[in-house]
């Protein structure tokens, strides 16, 4: 779960890490007397998580308490790549020599956590480790034995500090470490990290990503766990469902992660569009079952359903009667596919058969019916 | 021949007493697996479908020296735990059926156990099957046969319609490794590649791969540089995933550029895998293969 700026930027802080001073505000009237307090140069920043927000006009520098009140009403209420402005956060303004990266993820390939520093930072990442892959340093630290002071040592020499800085790059190394520690963090991120006319390095940006797995040790983030899911999609998360939004009229609904991303695949090349990926996960009861069909169901731009089950742990039977009761309790029929195979496929199919909904037995026939009923787009 | 666990591997099931460990206990020793006693804290003493019950991994290995692999259920908050018992007590395997544990639980019980010499299969995994043989892990029986073709799958139900598929077309299969669907894993693509070389019972590989991450690139790379002898066919899931959105498996992401199909399906068709478009190709793939 990505964490707002202001939320990333207080576990900063709390943690040591310089930031500028800076207030989270949801009206105007609060940022007015945010700036008043703060005073001088400001920068106004909207908190939505989307990415590349300052292009879409969602970060504003202003030159004093009245501006960035403008600028913080013009924003708070608005949309910045289709995600609506609840806060804004109003920051001291930092006159910036020069912009520099680091960061701490969990490299997935190594399995363990790898520091990023490049004198070279205020650009995408991405894009620099495209263009410039020499100028970002990748240093693996043992997950069992944790960061050392060499590792910091040697992060903040490739940031090409002088002596005096490079102590204060190294100390912040070690912070960025412990909050992502502290927080089983996926990403833990300053970028930019910047170094004033004075010698100062200060987090002037903070993005921290949460593991959804851990979230329940920090109860302060996980009360919010919906907060970036369309209202299927939070909907889905309550049932324990994984659940994906499609931009097509084919809905997908099957047991495991790797057979719903292979049913959604067979349905496109064989010219259909999925309207979304509903994995129910192993073992579901008829009751859950239920639940998940209803939901595709009541979804307006589903039409055609295309329930694809390999039973294994999941019972072909449970399913059958899932899909029967949802059809029965939501009043509302739309095409179904049904392909069932596996744990008491028979009886599942005997169910299905009495209430009128045809069986079919391989993947491939039932992903062109489905295509089919669907229209091809 | 088969690789990591045959007819004479003998299993300790952790977290035998719950919901999940005490059924498919029940049906891994209907397949035939030998599984010698179970493990949960505090419920010592107790007897689960005849298997004996203890309080710790170490109890169950004084009474069972022969136990060399343990299978885990235990739910996420308290998994690491039972992981780290199991790499101490010196098992050989550890496979983690268990979903949801924390990345960075899993970063340190993954290293640990290489330290230890200890080979972890999953977390978040089907486990393990060598058909007519053993099976550690929850994926039904009768979809897998026995032949000479290992299986290494990041998914579990995709891997049963994939077997299923090769059982009907007369493809059996030497051991099947469904090795998980997390970022983080304690088996890798090309750790299986490696058992399946060294094996001389297993004539082919199929992979069995999704979107994130970049573990299907770096077997590629491996199969090109190590000139890996036994033919590969693979099939990709997630091809048409939105990026930024994970698909039902932790590690299912396409995230920061990185891990999306397109890739995976171009590295490994430039390292001579032959990759199909449909689950249902790859009987038909194999076939070609297996001719040369």
């Amino acid at each position: 779960m990505k964490l707002y700026e202001y939320e990333a930027r207080n576990l900063f802080r709390e943690q040591g890490i310089p930031v500028p001073e800076f207030r989270v505000v949801s009206t105007a009237e609060e940022a007015l007397k945010a700036a008043e307090e703060i005073g001088g140069r400001l920068v106004v920043k909207a908190q939505v998580l989307v990415a590349g927000r300052g292009k879409a006009g969602g970060v504003k520098l202003a030159e004093n308490p009245e501006e960035a009140y403008r600028y913080a009403k013009q924003m708070l209420g608005s949309e910045i790549k289709g995600e609506l402005v609840k806060k804004v956060l109003i920051s001291k303004a930092v006159d910036i020599d020069r912009e520099l990266y680091l960061s701490i993820i969990v490299d997935r390939s190594i399995g363990a956590p790898v520091i990023l520093s490049s004198p070279e930072g205020g650009v995408d990442i991405e894009e620099l480790a495209r263009s410039k892959p020499e100028k970002i340093l990748k240093i693996f630290v043992d997950p069992v034995v944790g960061i050392r002071e060499y590792h910091a040592r040697e992060a903040a020499r490739f940031l090409d500090l002088d002596e005096q800085t490079l102590k204060k790059a190294q100390q912040i190394v070690i912070d960025l470490y412990k909050v992502f520690e502290k927080y089983s963090c996926e990403l833990a991120e300053i970028n930019p990290l910047a170094l004033t006319p004075e010698g100062s390095l200060v987090a002037i940006d903070a993005k921290i990503i949460l593991d959804d797995n851990a979230l329940y040790k920090y109860p302060e983030f996980s009360g919010e766990y919906v907060r970036d899911l369309s209202y299927y999609e939070a909907e889905a998360k309550k049932m324990n469902f994984s659940y994906v939004e499609l931009d097509g009229n084919i809905g997908i609904l099957c047991n495991g992660a790797g057979l719903t991303m292979a049913t959604m695949d067979s349905v496109y090349i064989l010219g259909g569009k999925p309207a979304n990926f509903l994995d129910i996960g192993g073992g579901a009861r008829a009751d859950l079952v239920e639940r998940a069909v209803s939901l595709l169901l009541k979804h307006p731009r589903t039409e055609v359903l295309f329930i694809n089950i390999l039973g294994g742990i999941t019972r072909c039977d449970e399913v059958a009667r899932g899909i029967v009761e949802a059809i029965k309790k939501t009043g509302v029929a739309k095409k179904m596919v049904v392909r069932l195979k596996g744990t008491n496929e028979e009886e599942g199919r005997r169910i299905l058969e009495e209430n009128g909904i045809y069986v079919l037995e391989e993947m491939d026939e039932a992903a062109r019916k489905a295509v089919q009923l669907g229209g091809a787009i | 021949m088969t690789v990591l666990i045959n007819s004479e591997t003998r299993v300790v099931v952790q977290g035998i007493t719950g919901r999940e460990g005490s059924f498919h206990t029940k049906t891994m020793l209907n397949y035939g697996t030998k599984i010698v006693a179970g493990v949960t804290p505090g419920k010592g003493g107790s007897i689960v479908e005849g298997v004996p019950v203890y309080d710790s991994v170490k109890e169950a290995l004084r009474r069972h020296p022969e136990i060399d692999t343990s299978i885990v259920f235990v739910p996420a908050r308290y998994a690491s735990e039972a992981v780290y018992e199991a790499i101490e007590a010196g098992l050989n395997l550890v496979v983690i059926i268990t979903e949801g544990i924390p990345v960075h639980e899993s970063m340190k019980f993954t290293r640990y156990a290489k330290l230890n010499n200890t080979v972890i299969v999953g977390p978040n995994c089907p486990g393990v099957i060598s058909p007519g043989e053993s099976k550690v892990g929850i994926m039904p029986g009768q979809v897998f046969s026995k032949g000479r073709v290992g299986i290494v799958s990041r998914s579990g139900t995709l891997t049963y319609e994939i077997a299923y598929a090769m059982t009907k077309a007369g493809i059996g299969q030497s051991t099947s490794i469904g090795i998980g669907g997390d970022p983080v894993l304690g088996t890798t693509f090309i750790d299986a590649l490696e058992m399946f070389r060294e094996d001389d019972g297993t004539d082919a590989v199929v992979l069995i791969g999704e979107i994130g991450g970049d573990m299907e690139e770096r077997a590629a790379r491996y199969i090109i540089e190590e000139r890996y002898e036994k033919p590969v066919v693979a099939y990709i899931a997630g091809r048409t995933a939105p990026p930024g959105k994970r698909m039902g498996h932790a590690g299912a992401i396409i995230s920061m550029g990185v891990g999306d199909a397109a890739s995976k399906i171009k590295m490994l068709r430039e390292a001579g895998v032959d990759v199909a478009e449909l689950p249902s190709q790859i009987p038909g793939l194999l076939k070609k293969v297996l001719k040369k």
